[in-house]
């Protein structure tokens, strides 16, 4: 059984008050941080634990803190990245809703780490439910004297509001994020500047996950040191994982990084196998924007070994091989699932959500989308798969944020695997079209 | 100050200048084309990633190359910076991308579009586009829409370049009122017309414009522009600084439009009167003919016969100088 730092009490009754929170243990790290800690000593804790960004990209959170500029006189900002659009992803929805006190006491310690007066919490638009009961939190906070003017007496002032976004998979990018934050449309920024040093409203800022910062009051009551004995490697401590699709028991589970993929897929204590008794085919472990591995692959790095849930692991064998972590949207599929389909699929989304700003996005997510509807509805030719490779290339790298990327990947990869799915698509042309028509023949590995 | 080597040649440039802005320091064919960025549009640029260069050293003190292509309007020097625009095939490579995606969903009716002969567009993709399309499907397009009775949208034209939103913000005052719409392929410039057109400088989006999404309809279809001749003059104009250049065909002024410079930027707006009320010869002090530079077929007078800057074509990679051996550019018009 692995330990559960962030959700352990996910489950008593009453945890999202106040009251009930406080009785285990919430509002600890405030308390020791504003009491006992300088905002230098609790980045430094952040920097020992290893914590690394939970929002896809992984980028260490510690090290991120330090980034941030701090000019005399000038505010700063924390922001908390609760956007979590992602097919696949939906963590971040259940701790908030389940646990909000744990995103706010992240947020008054984080803040308080930073040096921010002034801290968001950005949710997505859909999420309003989610919105009343982090408000309800809030405003419990601040009634126990976490929250506002000199809190606990120690003459750290904070306010913190939370604003809903209009329902843009795009304002979960970072800059897109600050600018539908102030009230523009939410196009990504060119970068540099990157927010560390002009942010929202061109103040030094930070944007971190939910989830990230939610792990950031257990760091600091247990020490960045015990943090970081968990897990493996440059993966420390545990991380959400949201599974889903033809899994027995699909469901959020938090693990401590390095678990076996295998044991994840078909332990009882986690997702209990692929459902009706079939055989898995492929999994998109981070969420939809990371590369898709079959069977053998997700089970197994190209040189044998276990693939294990860790940032290393999972992108063991780079996108030849291997995939990402990216934010734990962990999608498993069935020997029924038809690739092209689900490429297809996913294809859609990045068309739909590209925000249009620049050309080889707003273009070519859509011709993607195109030529994909085109081979699953048996319109395809042969070309079309090199087409395809050759469009997400032009896309991939070319673009002002990675939304273009997350555009390109997973169909990069999906012909990488599943090439012989693809060119039945072609050959059987009208077989293929039929709904629930699946390729049975043995996809090729690499 | 910076300085950098841009395509083997050294440059000294202030600090925080642009690549793009370094590179046209030394200017000629090594100059990385823009088809969104505006020096005067404070916000302009990044978008149409035309201009991407590859930083082989990122500065002295970090001489790594960066990982990515970087579009060079938007991205400042640092000393001891290293760029390669023409010298680099992966540079020249994805541009040829860049114009296939610009054109998948563009009309490519040049024959009947009003900016045929000045648009940035057909410049771009026939200095760096090979000649044949992939794409199969159905192309995008738009109604034509009225902004009041002097400009004329056609979104089907357009190349969401960002340029005139930040005129309409920045030179016309528009209050916002000229924005995008819509995401993706599916964005659309957004306007409430009434609120544009009282401005007396609505007029400059149609300059800004790089393709023939927004027209001047007290010019639409009377002239192809390489028939006319274009002459600088000024006047006195009390909102304006009233330099602009006039369009000829014979002893009628066509159109007025403000000044552009090599790379078809506006330094002086005009106003609405100077551009679309003073249409006589009498109007106006001459200068003398306007200088039209680049590889603008205006120049040539000529538009069968499209004069291409040679020092570009022979930067141009070879495979794409077979393209243009294989299949000649079009005998449009
Ligand atoms: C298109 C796109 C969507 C994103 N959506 C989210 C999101 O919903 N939530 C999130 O935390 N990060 C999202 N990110 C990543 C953020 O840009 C950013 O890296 C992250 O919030 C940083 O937080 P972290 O360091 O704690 O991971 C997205 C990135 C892109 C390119
Ligand atoms: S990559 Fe796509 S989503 Fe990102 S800025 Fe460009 S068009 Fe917008
Ligand atoms: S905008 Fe330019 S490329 Fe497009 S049709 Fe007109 S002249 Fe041709
Ligand atoms: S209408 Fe013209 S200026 Fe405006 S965005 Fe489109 S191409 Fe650019
Ligand atoms: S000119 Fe640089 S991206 Fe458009």
């Amino acid at each position: 059984m692995g330990r559960k730092l962030l959700t352990e009490h996910i489950n008593v009754e009453g945890i999202d008050t106040f009251e009930v929170y406080r009785k285990h243990g919430g509002y600890r790290s405030v308390e020791k941080a504003l009491k006992t800690m300088t905002p230098d000593e609790v980045v430094e804790e952040v920097k020992k634990s290893g914590l690394r960004g939970r929002g896809g990209a992984g980028f260490p959170t510690g090290m991120k803190w330090s980034f941030l500029a701090k000019p005399e006189g000038v505010p700063r900002y924390l922001v908390c990245n609760a956007d979590e659009s992602e097919p696949g992803t939906f963590k971040d929805r259940q701790l908030m809703s389940k646990l909000p006190h744990l995103l706010v006491e992240g947020m008054i310690t984080s803040s308080y780490a930073l040096g921010a007066n002034t801290s968001y919490i950005y949710i997505r638009g859909e999420l309003l439910y989610v919105l009343r009961i982090l408000e309800k939190a809030i405003a419990e906070a601040y009634a126990a004297g976490f929250l506002g003017k000199n809190i606990l007496g120690s003459g750290y002032d904070l306010d913190l509001f939370v604003h809903p976004g209009g329902g843009a998979y795009i304002c979960g990018e970072e800059t897109a994020l600050l600018e539908s934050l102030e009230g523009k449309r939410g196009n990504p920024r060119n970068k540099p500047p990157f927010p560390a040093v002009q942010g929202l409203y061109a103040r030094p800022t930070v944007v971190n996950n939910v989830e990230s910062i939610a792990a950031v009051p257990v760091i600091v009551n247990d020490g960045g040191e015990e943090y970081a004995k968990i897990g493996v490697g440059r993966s420390t401590g545990t991380k959400l994982f949201s599974a889903c699709g033809h899994l027995n028991k699909p469901g959020i589970y938090e693990i401590e990084l390095g678990l076996p993929v295998e044991e994840f897929i078909y332990s009882d204590e986690y997702c209990g196998g692929i459902w009706k008794g079939r055989d898995l085919k492929a999994v998109v472990a981070g969420g939809s924007s990371v590369p898709i591995l079959p069977k053998e692959l997700i089970l197994k790095t190209a040189a044998g070994e276990p693939r294990l849930m860790s940032y290393e692991s999972l992108s063991d064998g780079g996108f030849v091989t291997g995939t990402m972590l990216g934010s734990g949207g962990f999608i498993a599929m069935d020997e029924t699932t038809c690739i092209v389909r689900n490429t297809w699929s996913f294809s859609r989304f990045y068309h739909h959500e590209s925000c249009g700003q620049c050309s080889p996005c707003r273009e070519g997510t859509g011709w993607l989308e195109k030529v994909l509807h085109r081979l699953e509805h048996g319109h395809g030719h042969m070309e079309d798969i090199d087409l395809l490779v050759s469009v997400a290339k032009q896309i991939e790298g070319n673009t002002i944020c990675p939304l273009g990327e997350a555009a390109a990947w997973p169909v990069a990869a999906a012909v990488r695997h599943f090439r012989d799915e693809f060119e039945w698509h072609v050959t059987h042309a009208k077989e293929a079209a039929k709904p629930g028509a699946v390729y049975q023949g043995k996809s090729v590995l690499v | 100050m910076a300085k950098i080597t841009f395509d083997g040649i050294e440059v000294e440039v202030p600090d925080g200048t642009t690549i793009l802005n370094a590179a046209r320091q030394i200017g000629g064919s090594i100059v990385p084309p823009a088809m969104c960025y505006y020096t005067p549009l404070k916000g302009s640029g990044g978008k149409c990633r035309a201009c991407l260069v590859r930083v082989a050293a990122g500065s002295t003190k970090d001489p790594r190359p960066m990982p990515k292509l970087v579009a060079s309007c938007v991205t400042p020097v640092q000393d001891g910076m290293v760029v390669e625009n023409t010298t680099s095939e992966q540079v020249l490579d994805v541009r040829k991308g860049i114009v296939e995606m610009l054109l998948i969903n563009h009309p490519l009716d040049c024959p009947v579009c009003d900016q045929a002969g000045e648009c940035d567009l057909q410049n771009f993709a026939f200095e760096h586009g090979v000649s044949t399309t992939r794409y199969q499907e159905e192309r995008r397009t738009f109604e034509k829409i009225d902004i009041g009775p002097l400009i004329q949208l056609h979104m089907t034209r357009c190349i969401l370049c960002y340029r005139c939103v930040y005129t309409a913000d920045q030179i016309a005052k528009g209050d916002r009122v000229h924005g995008v719409l819509g995401r993706g392929d599916a964005a659309e410039i957004g306007t409430y017309i009434e609120n544009i057109i009282d401005n007396d400088f609505s007029g400059n989006v149609i300059d800004v414009c790089p393709v023939g999404a927004l027209t001047d309809k007290t010019f639409r279809f009377k002239q192809r522009v390489w028939f006319t001749k274009p002459v600088n003059a000024h006047r006195d104009c009390p909102k304006c600084a009233g330099n602009v250049t006039l369009w000829y065909k014979g002893q009628d002024v066509l159109r007025v439009t403000g000044r552009k410079d090599q790379y078809g930027e506006v330094k002086e707006w005009i106003c609405n009167e100077c551009r679309f009320d003073k249409k006589e010869t009498a109007d106006w002090t001459i200068e003398g003919p306007a200088h039209i530079d680049r590889s603008s077929v205006i120049s040539a007078n000529h538009y069968e016969l499209p004069v291409l800057n040679q020092s570009v074509i022979a930067d141009l990679p070879e495979s794409t100088q077979r393209d243009l051996e294989k299949n000649p550019p079009l005998k449009l018009g």
